[in-house]
């Protein structure tokens, strides 16, 4: 690992990895975008604690990184799944369409 | 029991007992007679325990029995009890005697009663008798005031005994609700002296003006609120409109209440607070201008009706007239006179009209005729109450009417004298009118059963006419008798009066009800003068009294008037100002809800926005240099 590489650098990446993410969320049409790009915020943080834990010298930001990894997972099945059942259903899976709590 | 004030106790207390017994138990109740018989006996001992109390009771002394009903700091702001003096002893006398006659009276008049309802008219009667003694009794205005409520009720219970028939049930409202407009001015009265004297009491009242310590000022304007409540009750011009329809009532009802007492309550309170209205000269004009008119218009309009009963309603009001022209012209005892004798021949009077009614099942005199020769007794006894109350020497009315017109003529009222003068002349004409037409003259075809006689309410009617059962003529000759020895007392022990009248007054007087009789008798009698002639020569007037001069018609439009146009009025304000806020504000309400439904549009990615750019705010906020 080169050392020129600073703390900084890495929470920048995160920091610009966050905002694409949070771009694609708030821009995509389609709910799969939408999943993915909440995929990369996370993603963003797990650089975050990770790059703290190293540089820190505390495994424990790895080790959770580890949990959200999992977690992570988890929610992304989720979330497919319920993207699916809202497919069936309503024969779409564009975001905009999917407005029934309209007030 | 040897002093007049347990004995008026005892007088007071007996028709309470009666009432609440009677009106508790529910069997006896439901037997009629025996309620009546109940009744009857309460009513007989108190007429004796007032008898001895007057007897007992001297001309100047008193006695006062009271306890305490509202405490307050500095003694009690009201008492109840009993005041005995002169005035009132003599006053329950009358009301325990009428009471007394009536109630017996009542047994035969209303026999074909179904027993519950007479059962009920006997409640009524000894709650009547209850709060006209306390009324009579009170020792100050806070008593008189509940009792002259209480009579109030009773009479509009009685007026509407029969009420399932429309004309009784709506003659009971009209009653209450003219005599609850005085009322409503001697309440304001009551209070408004009170805040001047602080105390309700009579005795410590007339303390208060015989020190001179009551201020003159303003106090017109309390006496002639508590007139207001004795032009509802004493039925005075223009409040008077009510008496005459209260004769829907049975019969025995009017000559209690509207003849003998209740309605001489008002001249009573007068009476009672003389001192007080004699502070106070300009209301006392105006009491006196106010009934002598009343007594002439009433005078008026008894001449046009046909009704036996209006006749006498009519009379009545006119004969209140007089009273209260004599309280005017500041000589009460004289007014005070006149309703005692008033009440004997007026009372006998109603209760010969319910023979009469009774027998013939309808009030109208012209379907009379010639009772004369099937009824005998009623006819005698008739005839000493007309002669009474026109005013013919020996008889009950004569003296006092004449004292009354001597008053009027000395407290300096010449119009009002006149008036009255006039009046007499007709309170003789149409006394004699029915007489002529009803009891002499041609026998008139008997009235058709199905017509329905408007007081004769069970009455047999038709068909054999005969004089009423003993029950029934025992009153009418105990009151006939009576009215002849008032009469001949008053002419023996001829009293000096507090003022002096002219000596052509006294001719002036018997003139004038001679001449009104004379005038009746070639009207009516020896059709000497044509009626119809008369009816032409007087044809404004008639007509203007046919419609009552249009009084019950200029009521009926105010009342409709006052209470359409307050209520359009409210109606107005109700649903533009009240419901205009109320709307305005649920207007705004519905806009604000909607546009604020526009920021939930239902898309994630705009609740996502919304929290980034929050986010990003609040971290900018909290990293802010300060």
């Amino acid at each position: 690992m080169p050392a020129s590489v600073s703390l900084q650098g890495y929470l920048i990446l995160a920091a610009v990895l966050f905002a694409v993410g949070l771009f694609g969320v708030v821009t995509r049409r389609n709910t799969i975008g939408i999943l993915l790009g909440i995929e990369l915020m996370l993603n963003a943080v797990n650089i975050n604690l990770v790059a703290f834990a190293r540089f820190n010298g505390d495994p424990v930001g790895m080790v959770f990184t580890l949990f959200t990894i999992s977690i992570t997972v988890a929610e992304v099945a989720l979330g497919l799944a319920l993207v699916i059942l809202i497919f069936r259903v309503r024969r779409t899976a564009i975001a905009d369409h999917l407005d029934l709590l309209r007030g | 029991m040897t002093d007049p004030g347990s004995l008026v106790t005892l007088a007071l207390l007996l028709p309470a007992a009666t009432f609440f017994l009677l009106a508790l138990a529910y069997p006896l109740r439901r037997r009629g007679r025996a309620a009546g018989i109940v009744s009857l006996v309460g009513a007989a001992v108190a007429l004796a325990a007032a008898l001895r109390a007057w007897q007992l009771q001297s001309a100047e002394g008193f006695t006062r029995i009271v306890t305490e009903w509202i405490p307050q700091e500095s003694g009690s702001l009201a008492t109840v009890g009993v005041l005995a003096d002169a005035d009132s002893t003599v006053m329950l006398v009358l009301v325990a005697l009428v009471s007394f006659l009536v109630q017996l009276y009542s047994l035969g008049y209303l026999a074909t009663e179904p027993p519950a309802s007479l059962g009920r008219y006997y409640v009524y009667q000894a709650l009547f008798a209850f709060s006209m003694m306390g009324l009579v009794l009170a020792p100050g205005f806070v008593q008189l005031f509940i009792c002259w409520e209480l009579v109030g009720l009773c009479s509009y219970l009685l007026i509407g005994y029969w009420y399932d028939r429309p004309e009784a049930a709506r003659a009971a409202v009209k009653a209450f609700w003219v005599t609850k407009a005085g009322d409503v001015g001697l309440l304001v009265g009551i209070v408004l002296l009170w805040l001047r004297a602080g105390t309700f009491d009579f005795l410590e009242l007339y303390d208060l003006v015989r020190a001179g310590q009551l201020p003159i000022a303003g106090l017109g304007l309390v006496t002639f609120c508590i007139y207001l409540g004795a032009v509802g009750k004493s039925a005075q011009f223009p409040l008077h409109v009510w008496l005459p329809d209260a004769m829907e009532g049975p019969t025995p009802v009017s000559a209690l209440i509207h003849a003998a007492t209740m309605v001489t309550a008002g001249v009573y309170l007068l009476k009672r607070t003389n001192w007080l209205f004699a502070l106070t000269p300009d209301v006392l004009v105006l009491v006196g201008w106010i009934g002598a008119f009343t007594a002439l218009l009433a005078a008026v309009l008894a001449c046009v009706q046909s009704d036996i009963k209006r006749v006498l309603a009519y009379s009545t009001v006119s004969q209140l007239g007089y009273m209260m022209a004599a309280m005017g012209a500041g000589f009460a005892a004289a007014g005070f006179l006149h309703l005692l004798t008033h009440g004997i021949f007026k009372a006998l009077l109603f209760l010969g009209a319910g023979a009469v009614i009774h027998a013939v099942g309808s009030n109208d005199i012209y379907r009379m005729g010639g009772l004369r020769r099937h009824m005998p007794q009623t006819t005698i006894v008739f005839l000493v109450g007309t002669l009474s109350l026109a005013g013919i020497p020996l008889f009950g009315g004569f003296f006092s009417k004449e004292e009354i017109l001597g008053a009027v003529w000395s407290g300096g009222l010449s119009v009002p004298f006149w008036m009255l003068v006039t009046a007499a002349f007709l309170t003789a004409f149409y006394m004699f009118r029915v007489v002529f037409i009803a009891f002499f003259g041609v026998p008139a075809a008997p009235a058709p059963l199905a017509q329905g006689a408007p007081g004769g309410h069970g009455a047999p009617g038709g068909g054999h006419l005969h004089d009423a059962p003993p029950v029934m003529t025992l009153p009418l000759w105990l009151l006939a008798v009576l009215s002849v020895g008032i009469g001949v007392y008053f002419t023996a022990h001829h009293g000096e009066p507090e003022f002096s009248a002219p000596g052509w007054l006294t001719p002036l007087a018997i003139a004038v009800a001679v001449g009104g009789i004379a005038m009746a008798w070639l009207t009516y009698s020896r059709r000497v003068i044509s009626a119809d002639l008369l009816a032409e020569i007087f044809a404004p007037i008639r007509r203007a009294a046919l419609a009552r001069f249009w009084l019950d018609d200029l009521f009926e439009g105010l009342y409709r008037g006052a209470v359409l146009g307050l209520s359009a009025a409210v109606g107005w304000v109700d649903r533009y100002l009240v419901d205009g806020v109320v709307n305005v504000l649920s207007a705004w309400t519905l806009t604000g809800g909607d546009r604020l439904r526009r920021m939930q549009t239902g898309l994630p990615q705009d609740y996502v926005y919304g929290l980034a750019v929050g986010l990003l705010l609040l971290l900018i906020w909290v990293q802010w240099p300060r």
